[in-house]
C-alpha cells in the first residue's frame, strides 16, 4: 500500500488510511534521525526544488533537510512576491522548474490553490508547504505524530485550537486531520476571527477562552498575525492576550496531562505566555524534530507513486 | 425580399405567438403573417397576397422558433484599450452567434467611455466592423473614480445609452445621487453595479463555508446589498431611472420586489444566465473560469433569482460578456480577473428555464430582447411592421454542446464548457446580413 496521488496538495484530499501511512513511515525516519550518521539513500539522484514565493525560515529548512536526508539535490528557489505580479506567470515558472528536472516541487505561495495549479500541470510531485489561507499538511502530519508520540491515538481526543482560525491554514489543515482520524476539535478565538458558520465543519466555536479550553487533552496555539491588528479583527494585542492568550491560569481549565502545541513562530506576550512555551506541557521543540521525519516520509512515499 | 416560412414567430411586443411567416423588405419587417390556426399546416395565411415582383429568398422555417434579435444591455467589448481580450469585430460576432444583434457596451475600456471623443470612436468602428449594433454606455464619472460627473449630456448626443461605472461603484451616495438627478434630464437610465467595496475586500468568491474549506476571501451577499438598498432608497428621493446590474442575492431580489411594490421610483433590474445555473460549487478546483463579480452563490439564491425572473421582479437577462485571455486566466485564482464569456451560451442557458416552468418562451424573449431595449430606448426586441429586421431563428429541440474552443469571442473563458443546451440559433439577420449555421 502507498499514497494515492503523486502530490501532497492537502489533507482534505486524503483519508484516514493515508495519514496513518504517512505518520507510520515517519516513524521509521524517527529512528533514522536518532541515529550517529542521519541519512539514507533512499532517494539518491533525485531532485528537490524548494519554490518559496513567500518569505519562510522554518519550513524550508526542515524541507531542505528532510531532502537531503533523503540523498536528493535540493534547490532553493525564492521568488519575492512583487515579481508575482509584474514577472513570469507562476506556470512558466514553474515548467522552467521542471525542464530542470525536478522530481519534487515543495511550493509554499501567499495565493490558495497554487499547489493544486501546479499539481494539475506538471508531472513532478508537488508538495504544498502553505498555500494562502488554504492548507499546511505537513504542518498537520506533524502536529498529529507529535500527538501520537505522546497519546498513542487520535481518536476522542478533545482538542482546542485557538487564534486566527479564519486567516490559518495551519489549522485548517489540523481541521480536517484531526476529523479524519476521530478527534473533537473545539476552536477559539474572537468571533471576527472564528465565524459563527465553521461549525458547518464539524465543529464546536468558542469565543469565551475558559469554556473552550475545559477538559481539552490538546492545545494548539496559532500564531496571531500583527497585521491583522489594525484591520478591524481585533483592537490590540494587549486585549487579545488578556482574551484568548495562553497563561498558566487558564491552561489549568483543560486536562492535567494536555499538551501544548504551537507552530512557530511564537510571539511570546501575545498569544502565549512565555512559562507556558517553556513549560513541562510544552511540545513545541518536538514538533520541529518530528516536521523533519514527516517530510522524510512524504517525499520518500510520493517517490514510491511515481514509481 | 425575404420570407421566413412556416417558424413559430414569437414577437411579445404584438403579442404574437404562433406558426407564421414573417416578412422583410429594404432592411425592415413588413409583416407577420400569422396562420389562423396553427393547428392547420395548410395555406391559411391570413391577408395572403403575394406579389412575385422582386428577388425573393425563402427561408424553411418549419420546426423552428423565430424570434426579434436579442439585446443585451451589459456587454464588454473592451475596445479601445484591450483588443487582446475581444474587439468590436469579435465580440459582435460573438453576439450574432448567439442570437443577439444589439449590444450596449460597458465604459470600462481603456480609455475610459467618459467623453464622447471615445463615444464616438466605439460607434465608428462599431459602424465599419461591427456584426451588429452597438450602443456605448458612458461612464458615470470622470475615468469611473467616482469623483467627478462625467459628461453625461455630450456623451448622450454622441450615442450613449446609458450610464455606468460598471465594476467600480459609486461608492459616494452624494455622487451617486447627483447621478440619477443629472441624467434625468436625459432620460437614460444609470446602470448600478452594487457592491460596497469595503465589505467585499479581497474577496475572490462568495463567503461561506465553501470560501473557507478553499481558503479564498469571501465576499457576503450584504456587499451586494446594502448597495441595493442605497440605491434603491436614492432612486426613491431623486425619482431618477434606476437599474440594478447583475442581480445575484436573494437579499437583492426581496429588496427589489419590495420597491417595484412600493413603485415610488423608475427601478429595474437585470440577472445573468450563470446566477441561475450554477452555484459557487464552480469554484471547486480553484476554477478560474467560475471567478465573476459578483461571484456566484448558493442554490437559495438561484431559487430566489428564479422567482424575481418569474414574477416580474427581474425585468432583463444580460449576459455581462466579459472576456480574458486564456493566460489571464490561468494561474493563482486571487490574481485571475473576474469575468465570463457569455455571449454564445446566453440563450441556451435561459431555453433551460422555459423546461424548469420558471418563464414562457415568450417569457423569456421579453426578457431577453423586448425589455431590455425598453429600459435603454433604442426601439430593438420587436418585430412591428417598419422596424429593424433584426431576426433569429432557434431551433428549440437540437442539442449541442458547449465548446468553448469554438467560440468565436476571443474570450474562451467559461464554466460551460461541455455542457448541453437547446435552443440554439441556426440563423441570425443582423444589420441586413443572413447568418446562417448548421
Amino acid at each position: 500500500m502507498g499514497l494515492k496521488s503523486k502530490d501532497l496538495v492537502g489533507i482534505k484530499e486524503l483519508d484516514a488510511a493515508d495519514i496513518e501511512l504517512i505518520l507510520d513511515t515517519a516513524s521509521g525516519f524517527k529512528d533514522v534521525l536518532t541515529r550517529d550518521i542521519k541519512k539514507v539513500p533512499a532517494l539518491r539522484g533525485k531532485t528537490t526544488v524548494n519554490l518559496f514565493y513567500e518569505p519562510s525560515t522554518r519550513t524550508r529548512t526542515s524541507f531542505e533537510l528532510a531532502a537531503k536526508r533523503l540523498s536528493t539535490d535540493v534547490i532553493n528557489v525564492s521568488v519575492s512576491t512583487s515579481s508575482v505580479v509584474k514577472g513570469e506567470s507562476l506556470r512558466d515558472t514553474a515548467l522552467t522548474i521542471q525542464a530542470l528536472g525536478a522530481d519534487f516541487i515543495v511550493v509554499r505561495h501567499s495565493c490558495s490553490g497554487v499547489a493544486h495549479f501546479l499539481a494539475k500541470n506538471l508531472d513532478a510531485s508537488v508538495v504544498n508547504a502553505g498555500d494562502g489561507t488554504n492548507e499546511h499538511p505537513t504542518q498537520a502530519l506533524l502536529d498529529l505524530f507529535t500527538i501520537m508520540e505522546k497519546r498513542h491515538v487520535v481518536r476522542d481526543l478533545d482538542v482546542a485550537i485557538v487564534g486566527d482560525i479564519l486567516h490559518s491554514r495551519v489549522a485548517k489543515s489540523n481541521i480536517y486531520a484531526l476529523k479524519k482520524l476521530g478527534a473533537r476539535v473545539r476552536l477559539i478565538g474572537p468571533p471576527t476571527l472564528v465565524p459563527a458558520f465553521m461549525r458547518e465543519l464539524g465543529v464546536d466555536v468558542y469565543t469565551d477562552m475558559d469554556e473552550g479550553l475545559r477538559d481539552a487533552d490538546i492545545v494548539m496555539m496559532l500564531r496571531i498575525q500583527m497585521e491583522r491588528q489594525g484591520r478591524g479583527f481585533f483592537p490590540s494585542t494587549v486585549e487579545y492576550f488578556r482574551n484568548w492568550g495562553l497563561t498558566a491560569e487558564r491552561l489549568a481549565k483543560a486536562k492535567k496531562n494536555a499538551l501544548v502545541m504551537h507552530p512557530g513562530p511564537m510571539n511570546r506576550g501575545v498569544e502565549i505566555a512565555s512559562d507556558v512555551a517553556d513549560g513541562l506541557r510544552s511540545v513545541i521543540l518536538e514538533q520541529v524534530t518530528n516536521g523533519l521525519a514527516v517530510r522524510m516520509a512524504v517525499l520518500y512515499l510520493l517517490a514510491g507513486v511515481k514509481g | 425580399m425575404i420570407v421566413i416560412r412556416n417558424g413559430r414567430v414569437i414577437d411579445p411586443s404584438q403579442g404574437i405567438d404562433g406558426v407564421g411567416d414573417v416578412l422583410i423588405e429594404d432592411g425592415k419587417i413588413r409583416e407577420v403573417r400569422q396562420r389562423e390556426n396553427t393547428e392547420s399546416k395548410g395555406e391559411k395565411v391570413k391577408g395572403r397576397r403575394h406579389e412575385k415582383n422582386t428577388e425573393e429568398k425563402v427561408i424553411d422555417a418549419s420546426g423552428m422558433i423565430v424570434i426579434p434579435g436579442l439585446v443585451d444591455i451589459h456587454v464588454h467589448l473592451r475596445e479601445p484599450g484591450y483588443e487582446y481580450k475581444e474587439t468590436i469585430k469579435t465580440g459582435t460576432e460573438a453576439a450574432v452567434r448567439g442570437g443577439i444583434t444589439s449590444v450596449c457596451c460597458m465604459p470600462n475600456t481603456s480609455p475610459v467611455n467618459d467623453n464622447s471623443s471615445v463615444t464616438e470612436f466605439i460607434i465608428r468602428k462599431a459602424t465599419s466592423e461591427g456584426a451588429c449594433r452597438v450602443y456605448p454606455i458612458g461612464a458615470i464619472t470622470k475615468g469611473q473614480k467616482g469623483e467627478e460627473l462625467a459628461e453625461m449630456s455630450l456623451m448622450r448626443e454622441a450615442g450613449c445609452i446609458a450610464f455606468s461605472d460598471d465594476g467600480r461603484p459609486v461608492m459616494d451616495s452624494l455622487m451617486m445621487r447627483r447621478a440619477l438627478e443629472y441624467s434625468k434630464t436625459l432620460g437614460v437610465p444609470v446602470i448600478s453595479h452594487c457592491e460596497d467595496l469595503a465589505l467585499s475586500a479581497g474577496g475572490v468568491m462568495n463567503e461561506g463555508l465553501l470560501s473557507v474549506m478553499l481558503g479564498l476571501r469571501g465576499v457576503p451577499a450584504q456587499a451586494e446589498e446594502v448597495m441595493v438598498a442605497r440605491d434603491i432608497a436614492l432612486a426613491e428621493l431623486t425619482k431618477g431611472k434606476l437599474h440594478i446590474a447583475h442581480v445575484s442575492t436573494a437579499g437583492s431580489v426581496e429588496l427589489l420586489r419590495s420597491a417595484k411594490k412600493r413603485g415610488l421610483a423608475a427601478i429595474t433590474a437585470e440577472t445573468c444566465p450563470h446566477y441561475f445555473s450554477v452555484t459557487e460549487e464552480a469554484v471547486g478546483g480553484y476554477n478560474t473560469n467560475a471567478k465573476v463579480n459578483p461571484p456566484l452563490r448558493g442554490k437559495k439564491d438561484i431559487e430566489a433569482i428564479k422567482s424575481g425572473l418569474h414574477d416580474g421582479t427581474i425585468d432583463v437577462i444580460v449576459t455581462d460578456h466579459a472576456p480574458h485571455h486564456a493566460d489571464e486566466k490561468q494561474g493563482e485564482f486571487d490574481l485571475a480577473p473576474s469575468g465570463i464569456s457569455g455571449l454564445e451560451t446566453s440563450i441556451g442557458l435561459s431555453m433551460r428555464l422555459v423546461d424548469e416552468g420558471v418563464l414562457t418562451l415568450p417569457g423569456l424573449i421579453e426578457k431577453m430582447a423586448l425589455n431590455a431595449s425598453r429600459i435603454v430606448g433604442i426601439g430593438g426586441g420587436t418585430l412591428r411592421p417598419g422596424s429593424d429586421a433584426d431576426v433569429v431563428v432557434l431551433d428549440p429541440a437540437g442539442e449541442y454542446k458547449v465548446e468553448a474552443g469554438g467560440f468565436l469571442s476571443k474570450g474562451k473563458n467559461t464554466p460551460f464548457d461541455g455542457w448541453t443546451l437547446r435552443g440554439r440559433p441556426v440563423m441570425t439577420i443582423s444589420l441586413g446580413r443572413i447568418h446562417e449555421w448548421q
